[in-house]
């Protein structure tokens, strides 16, 4: 099959990123109008959607292997850099997983182009602002078509400096200059460990390919799978080595992932312009360490099944804290964004959650089902948290606050952008019918199989992710009515194309529910999501577990009513008296448990003085001083010899007859 | 007897008049006691039975060019002529002294010490044509290219020496 | 005949009083006939190694020919940059050219 075309996917938008951003970067007199510029912008992203979904539908719908996957395609790959028997290549990778994160990305960032329109609307730095999601939709699309490990590191970190650009986008405001410096710091520091563990991975293994199949050799020009004495060498080392390449690898996720303790510098980066938060930090970006270990994951299940545990606690613990912060939140863009902590914790659990293979099989779609449940729920988030975000940004735009003590019976003003909300809400809440339910249940029903704690403890944090919603739903929709700020400034609905982008993406959410929600009951393996990712690749089934699906509806509708309970009437009495039982509890969960000031007490009290003060007085006192003492003493030995060549000429006689005599002397004693 | 009679007369004028030459403030005097020395070296010359040797010096040496000095001298120090005063440090002269001893005590201790034999007994004029020959002969011993090669020198440094004398055009 | 060593300590003595006078004497003139003392102290010892040492040859007498020869000429070139000299500085002392070191 033909997938040459599938390199202008990534071209695309770095053509479009070159064209509206060198004017602007080289000479401002030369930039396009806000208008060329958006629309360069939105259609080469337009472009590369029907691109990915052409992809998609010839992948999909092209004949499976004999074993019943589908074929792995690698139609480019160039070896960038050889060293030795180590190379770097550079290439397109379409596999499942790759095919389903294009349709993600490009549907993402094309509505975010379209809703930017309205959204940026007469921003200075307009064009700059497109310029870098072309970048930045570059940089992803890079990221998950990478062959190797080590491509994925270079677009990785190219997706860090574009969410970047785009958090500081508002340089002028000290706050979001601060966010961006913090997001870039943070994720940077959790990148050098995810780069230890690709030079281990690669040193011990002797690739950076992602599986030691190979599978893609048949079709990757320079592609090599990992050779069996190279991978048994790896093993032999201990078989500590590559648990401990992947676990190094999974921090470097962890970080971009925001999970607990490197989640700070999301909630921090909703500074950026809330388009870029929708595409970057909910729907794609922030998913990368989940993909990464998706990407891995045949490594993880055959050489470090026991390693997952790491992953397990991390993104439980995480899950729960993120959701307890965000129930205390009260600015809209924070609440989403540990809400998206908390669900992108579900979808590291679920990975987490898989265990070995049976029957000796190292893939087993049934064993792995969390496999498929995080890739679902990475696809099923990604679309409905992002029509939050743009809901969000919306009212933001309507009410020009983020607080939602400005907010408050919005319904009325805002009718599209209040359904919209509320589908989303019903989504991530799992109420079945809408696409949250199916994903999210597929995760619990995982965890309960690996063990009945995790179920629960899982099962609990989904409740409590329908009830902080649903609190964030009536803060802004309903509840207190914010009249004096109304009355001054009449909030309105957003212009066409902001609500465009919402309407599509809930009819996504309610579509995908609805189809997937009947086939999980009946059994239908066309509408099941197996059915084209799946932990071994065959096509699997979904089906619903009555027991976990009926306990987490019941749950949910029971938070969603004790959230209506609490928050829809326009006076909030138990809130108030909840508030005033427990105040150092809201005190803290508000001050998202002091975690920042830990961060703040770490790096300045301990690393500043205990670390950088005497590194510092090392360069300063001994380094620098080693340097001055040789300029000290070049210098003196200078001035002390250039007297000796005094230009006098009875001198120089003097001393060569000295030297003369001394040397003959010399010669005679010897 | 006789030459050694001869050899300590005019070893006695050469280091008296070099010792003078060296340490006479004025400079014309520097200059006559150095015609002394240069007479006296060719005095030496001639007890060493080399004529020839002792005429050139006479004629190149004494007659031509401490001449030129006289001239310098003349040309240069005019004020200074006659009275011309060189401060010389003491100390520092006496430590200049202390290491020309030791170089000399050095050179002669060696030159004394290896014990050369004097061969020749009693020593006969070196005869007029045995130079002329060696000097313009090509064979093995003979002068020739050294002849003519110092002929072009000479010529060269005569050329030279106006060059560098010559009085520069004032410009404008 | 006169011993050799005789004629070794009288050219040692020269050439010492020359070194002497051209490490101590500051007027450039001065200096050159200190050098021309050098000079014939060698000559002096090139000539009685030859005469007395190996009578029957003449590479002494010849390097002594030449190098009163050479000494002319080194002179003429000596005393054609003193003149120079003398002429830009206005002075024949040595210190005078000390400048010219750099």
């Amino acid at each position: 099959m033909d997938f040459t075309y599938s390199i202008w996917i990534l071209l695309l938008p770095l053509i479009s990123f070159l064209v509206i951003g060198l004017p602007e970067f080289v000479n401002k007199k030369y930039s396009w109008s806000h208008k060329t510029a958006g629309l360069i912008g939105t259609c080469s992203l337009g472009l590369v959607t029907v691109l990915s979904y052409y992809t998609a539908f010839q992948y999909f719908t092209a004949d499976r292997l004999a074993d019943g996957t589908f074929a792995t395609f690698v139609p480019y790959n160039v070896t960038w850099l050889p060293l030795g028997h180590l190379h770097f290549d550079l290439g397109v990778l379409l596999d499942p997983i790759s095919v389903m994160m294009l349709i993600v990305i490009s549907t993402v960032s094309l509505m975010v182009h379209i809703y930017s329109f309205g959204y940026m609307h007469g921003e200075k730095g307009f064009q700059r602002y497109y310029a870098f999601l072309s970048l930045f939709t570059m940089s992803m699309l890079g990221l998950v078509l990478a062959t190797n490990i080590f491509q994925m590191y270079m677009f990785w970190e190219l997706v860090g400096v574009s969410s970047y650009l785009l958090i500081g986008f508002y340089y002028t405001l000290h706050a979001a200059v601060h966010a961006s410096k913090k997001a870039f710091i943070v994720t940077r520091f959790a990148d050098m460990f995810f780069l230890i563990g690709i030079l281990i991975f690669g040193y011990y293994t002797g690739s950076y390919n992602f599986s030691f199949t190979g599978t893609e050799i048949a079709y990757g020009a320079g592609a090599s799978a990992f050779t069996v004495a190279d991978s048994a060498r790896a093993l032999a080392a201990g078989g500590m080595i590559l648990p401990t390449a992947l676990v190094l690898m999974f921090i470097g996720g962890a970080g971009k992932s925001a999970m607990f303790p490197l989640h700070i510098w999301l909630p921090d980066a909703m500074e950026g312009p809330t388009p870029v938060s929708a595409l970057i930090h909910a729907a794609t970006m922030v998913v990368a360490g989940v993909f990464q270990i998706a990407r891995l994951f045949p490594v993880w299940i055959e050489y470090a099944p026991q390693a997952l545990e790491v992953v397990v606690i991390v993104g439980a613990f995480t899950a729960f804290y993120a959701a307890a912060v965000a129930c205390a939140q009260s600015d809209i863009k924070r609440v989403l964004a540990f809400s998206t902590i908390s669900q992108i914790a579900f979808m590291m659990v679920a990975l987490g959650v898989c265990l070995p293979g049976h029957h000796g099989a190292a893939l087993d779609n049934h064993a792995q089902l969390g496999y498929m449940a995080s890739m679902f729920h990475l696809f099923t988030h990604a679309m409905f948290k992002a029509c939050l975000f743009l809901g969000a940004g919306c009212i933001i735009h309507a009410v020009h606050s983020n607080e939602m003590s400005a907010m408050g019976g919005l319904r009325k003003y805002m009718p599209i952008t209040h359904i919209t909300f509320l589908i989303s809400c019903l989504a991530i809440a799992g109420i079945p019918f809408f696409s949250g339910f199916s994903s999210k249940d597929e995760i619990i029903t995982a965890c309960f199989e690996y063990s009945p704690l995790c179920g629960w403890w899982m099962t609990g944090v989904a409740a409590m992710t329908a009830f902080y919603m649903f609190r964030l739903y009536y803060g802004i929709f309903w509840g207190t009515e914010n009249k004096e700020l109304h009355a001054h400034h009449t909030p309105h609905e957003a212009p066409v194309t902001m609500t465009f982008p919402l309407v599509f993406l809930s009819i996504v959410t309610v579509g995908v529910g609805v189809v997937t929600t009947l086939g999980g009951f009946c059994d239908w393996s066309w509408a099941s999501f197996g059915s084209i990712v799946s932990a071994a690749g065959t096509a699997y089934t979904v089906h619903f577990d009555p027991q976990v699906a009926a306990t987490s509806t019941v749950i949910a509708i029971l938070s969603i009513a004790l959230a209506t309970y609490i928050y829809k009437g326009e006076k909030q009495p138990i809130a108030d008296k909840l508030y005033a039982t427990f105040p150092r509890l809201h005190r803290w969960a508000y001050k998202r448990f002091y975690m920042d000031e830990v961060y703040q007490f770490v790096t300045h009290k301990i690393l500043f003085r205990y670390v950088s003060r005497p590194v510092q007085w090392i360069d300063e006192k001994i380094i620098n001083g080693l340097i001055d003492f040789t300029a000290w003493g070049a210098n003196e030995a200078g001035e002390t010899i250039r007297p000796w060549q005094s230009g006098d000429v009875r001198q120089y006689a003097v001393w060569f007859i000295t030297g003369t005599v001394a040397l003959t002397l010399l010669l005679l004693c010897l | 007897m006789a030459s050694i009679v001869m050899f300590c007369i005019l070893a006695a004028v050469i280091l008296g008049s070099a010792v003078m030459c060296v340490t006479t403030k004025r400079i014309m005097r520097s200059v006559t006691f150095l015609l002394f020395v240069l007479l006296g070296v060719a005095g030496l010359y001639f007890l060493l039975d080399y004529t020839y040797l002792g005429a050139a010096q006479i004629s190149v040496y004494a007659g031509g060019m401490v001449m030129m000095y006289i001239f310098a001298v003349q040309l240069v120090s005019k004020r200074t002529l006659q009275g011309l005063v060189e401060r010389v440090k003491g100390c520092r002269a006496l430590s200049y002294a202390l290491i020309c001893l030791v170089g000399l005590a050095t050179v002669a201790g060696v030159q004394l010490k290896n014990g050369f034999i004097s061969v020749l007994v009693e020593g006969k004029e070196v005869p007029m044509q045995t130079i002329g020959e060696a000097l313009l002969g090509s064979e093995k011993y003979q002068y020739v290219l050294p002849f003519e090669f110092i002929s072009v020198f000479l010529l060269a440094c005569i050329i030279g020496a106006i060059v560098v004398a010559r009085k520069e055009k004032e410009d404008k | 005949m006169v011993p050799v060593e005789c004629y070794f300590v009288l050219s040692a003595l020269l050439f010492f009083i020359g070194v002497y006078g051209f490490v101590t004497r500051r007027n450039l003139i001065a200096m050159l006939v200190s050098i021309e003392l050098v000079l014939n102290a060698v000559d002096l010892n090139f000539a009685a190694f030859n005469r007395l040492l190996f009578p029957g040859e003449f590479e002494g007498f010849f390097m002594t020919l030449f190098s009163i020869g050479v000494s002319a000429a080194e002179s003429a070139v000596a005393i054609a940059i003193i003149i120079n000299v003398y002429r830009n500085f206005h002075s024949d002392q040595v210190n005078s050219i000390e400048n010219m070191k750099y």
